[in-house]
């Protein structure tokens, strides 16, 4: 009886599609999961375990050289903790500069004036970072503020090799792709309803009230993304890091100059020695160390996608 | 005086409140676009017009007209091939991400065990797709020879999209679409990777819905389908609008053309060819999102 009962058409459908549902899910996962998959097992691999032909995936002397010679290179702890501290500061004044314009280009000016600057907005995503980074890095070399600086100090500031460049630029919306974290905001405001900004009017809450106690919590979902793409985007920038910083280390140049700092340590430089699948290797688990802090930080943030859903009940 | 006066009334009034707020939010953003973006910006359209030569005190600028763009066009070799696959290419690919990613987000934003887990694996592609490991990536040498072996022993694989091709075909489908779509599942990996962002944006969008929408809808007896078309669609539609913007310039920065524009300005020093290429391309890509986003947002919901 339970089982006629439990063979009805909704039943069917419903687990059909969890099925299908399943599938797809552990298909694409895989597809995605492959090249990390390939670098674990590169990463613990000896050296004489590249050329043998009967190991796949799974090595057959298991060793941890790779890490430690990756680790002592890339110089890993220092440059892991400057890494941190350049990207979460950036991060954090990204994400606040972004969202009170995202807030003002949606809700509170409405003239035609404020229409051109949002085309501004939407220019700044669409020119390519390599067209101003010349005029960029004149402008930070000798960085006047249209002769304001000299006024005070009587010469202008090299701002290059520093973090000041970053921190300026993110203080003022305008870092790495910080037009398209505008553009979420202004997005995510426009779809919160008016209704509820007009009952927080009612109710005798200013402007700057309404945003900092209504409008801003309910885009939480909004503030998680941003923050989530602005950290993994500093972290992983290898175009401005080269060009701002000469001295100073952090992932992106670390890791890219990481095959040729291996090739000095092993052979003192005479490369032609070296064996280019070995270098490879080392530059593989290199990266293998460079993302897992970002994982490891997304395995606590995603939590707060989930959350959110609870939350979103506040709209409406 | 009396202008004042009447200025501070209309300050007084919630409008005017919003304004005057309106103007104190936005003048970070507007600082930082004058200075970090107008300013180099208006001097990269100056070099592009001109010839640039490192001097004894800086570099010297002289005016050349229209030249870099006569000779990205004329004379470069690789110029206008690489720009032309670059653009076909992304009229190929958008409308394949937006639709795989928005039916993803859709499905991790559903309960099913493992959830948490799925999320996580499908956010790998924006810290893998980006920056330095991108670059990283495309040069390892044992990353690629596994491919060779994977490619030798995937025979099956080839054949797996071929029968499916034969199938479609025999059922009378366009042969256009067919070919499309079994292209589109051999570049699997292509689009998973490029699709990441759009996925996690496309997620936050669909949990900022009201959970009352989708009870209402149930109660008055529509299916998950019909609530999907009626409510889900329109909600997220400007997050569609962000998305075909993201997508296109995301696809754009990844094209062989930046490489080019960037080898001619740094390894050849030829900053004036360099940026006139840099204004070409960027032009180009104005012209395909004004076409992209003028049909889109006419579909568009607001809530206003």
């Amino acid at each position: 009886m339970n089982v006629i009962r439990l063979l009805t058409l909704e039943n069917i459908k419903k687990w059909l599609w969890s099925l299908i549902r399943f599938v797809l899910i552990a298909g694409l996962s895989f597809v995605i999961l492959y090249p990390i998959i390939q670098k674990i097992s590169t990463a613990i691999k000896h050296p004489s375990d590249l050329y043998s032909p009967i190991v796949v995936w799974i090595p057959e002397t298991y060793t941890l050289e790779n890490f430690k010679n990756a680790i002592s290179i890339m110089n890993y702890w220092e440059t892991l903790w400057n890494t941190f501290l350049l990207a979460s500061v950036t991060t954090v004044l990204t994400t606040a500069s972004c969202a009170l314009a995202g807030y003002a280009f949606a809700r509170l000016l409405k003239s035609k004036g404020s229409k051109l600057l949002f085309a501004g907005v939407i220019l700044t995503i669409l020119v390519p970072p390599t067209t101003i980074l010349i005029p960029m890095y004149m402008n930070l070399r000798e960085f006047s503020m249209l002769g304001i600086i000299p006024l005070f100090t009587g010469d202008t500031v090299n701002l290059l090799d520093s973090y000041w460049p970053f921190i300026l630029t993110s203080m003022t919306a305008n870092s790495l792709k910080a037009g398209l974290y505008i553009f979420i905001f202004t997005q995510f405001f426009r779809g919160i309803p008016k209704a509820i900004e007009e009952a927080a009017y009612i109710d005798g809450a200013g402007v700057g009230k309404t945003f900092f106690r209504i409008m801003l919590p309910n885009a939480f979902p909004a503030i998680v993304t941003v923050v989530l793409f602005s950290f993994v985007w500093q972290w992983n920038d290898s175009f401005y890091t080269t060009t701002y910083l000469t001295s100073s280390n952090v992932m992106a140049t670390q890791l890219s100059s990481l095959p040729y700092n291996l090739s000095m340590h092993l052979d003192h430089g005479d490369s032609a020695n070296t064996d280019p699948f070995y270098l490879s290797m080392v530059q593989d688990t290199g990266i293998l160390l460079s993302i897992l802090p970002l994982i490891i930080i997304y395995l606590f943030v995603q939590r707060y996608f989930v959350q959110s859903v609870e939350r979103s009940g506040i709209v409406g | 005086m009396n202008l004042l006066k009447q200025l501070g009334a209309s300050l007084r009034t919630y409008e005017g409140q919003k304004t005057l707020w309106g103007m104190i939010f936005l003048a970070p953003w507007l600082l930082g676009f004058v200075f970090f973006f107008l300013v180099p910006f208006s001097m990269s359209l100056q070099y592009s017009f001109s010839n640039i030569e490192p001097g004894t005190d800086g570099i010297n600028i002289t005016f050349v007209g229209f030249a870099n763009f006569i000779e990205a066009f004329t004379v470069n070799t690789n110029f206008n091939r690489q720009m032309l696959e670059s653009i076909l290419n992304i009229v190929i690919n958008v409308p394949l991400i937006i639709i795989f990613s928005l039916f993803l987000a859709v499905i991790l934003n559903q309960k099913f065990f493992g959830r948490s887990f799925a999320r996580s694996i499908f956010f790998l592609p924006v810290i893998l797709a980006s920056g330095v490991i991108l670059n990283l990536e495309s040069t390892s040498l044992v990353q690629e020879i596994n491919q060779q072996n994977a490619a030798n022993g995937g025979l099956a694989n080839a054949l797996g999209s071929f029968e499916l091709q034969r199938i479609m075909l025999r059922a009378g489908v366009n042969e256009y679409i067919v070919l499309y779509l079994t292209g589109a599942v051999e570049r699997i990996y292509e689009i998973v990777s490029q699709s990441g962002v759009q996925i996690l944006i496309f997620l936050a969008g669909i949990q900022t819905i009201s959970p009352q929408l989708y009870e209402v809808s149930k109660i008055e007896g529509a299916t998950g389908y019909e609530a999907f078309w009626k409510i889900t669609l329109p909600m997220v539609s400007p997050l569609i609008l962000v998305n075909v913007v993201y997508t296109i310039i995301d696809s754009f920065s990844r094209a062989p053309v930046t490489d080019l524009i960037m080898s001619v300005g740094f390894d050849n020093f030829n900053f004036g060819l360099s940026s006139a290429m840099a204004w070409i391309y960027f032009l180009s890509i104005m012209l395909i999102l004004l076409l992209g986003t003028y049909t889109i947002s006419k579909k568009v919901f607001y809530q206003e």
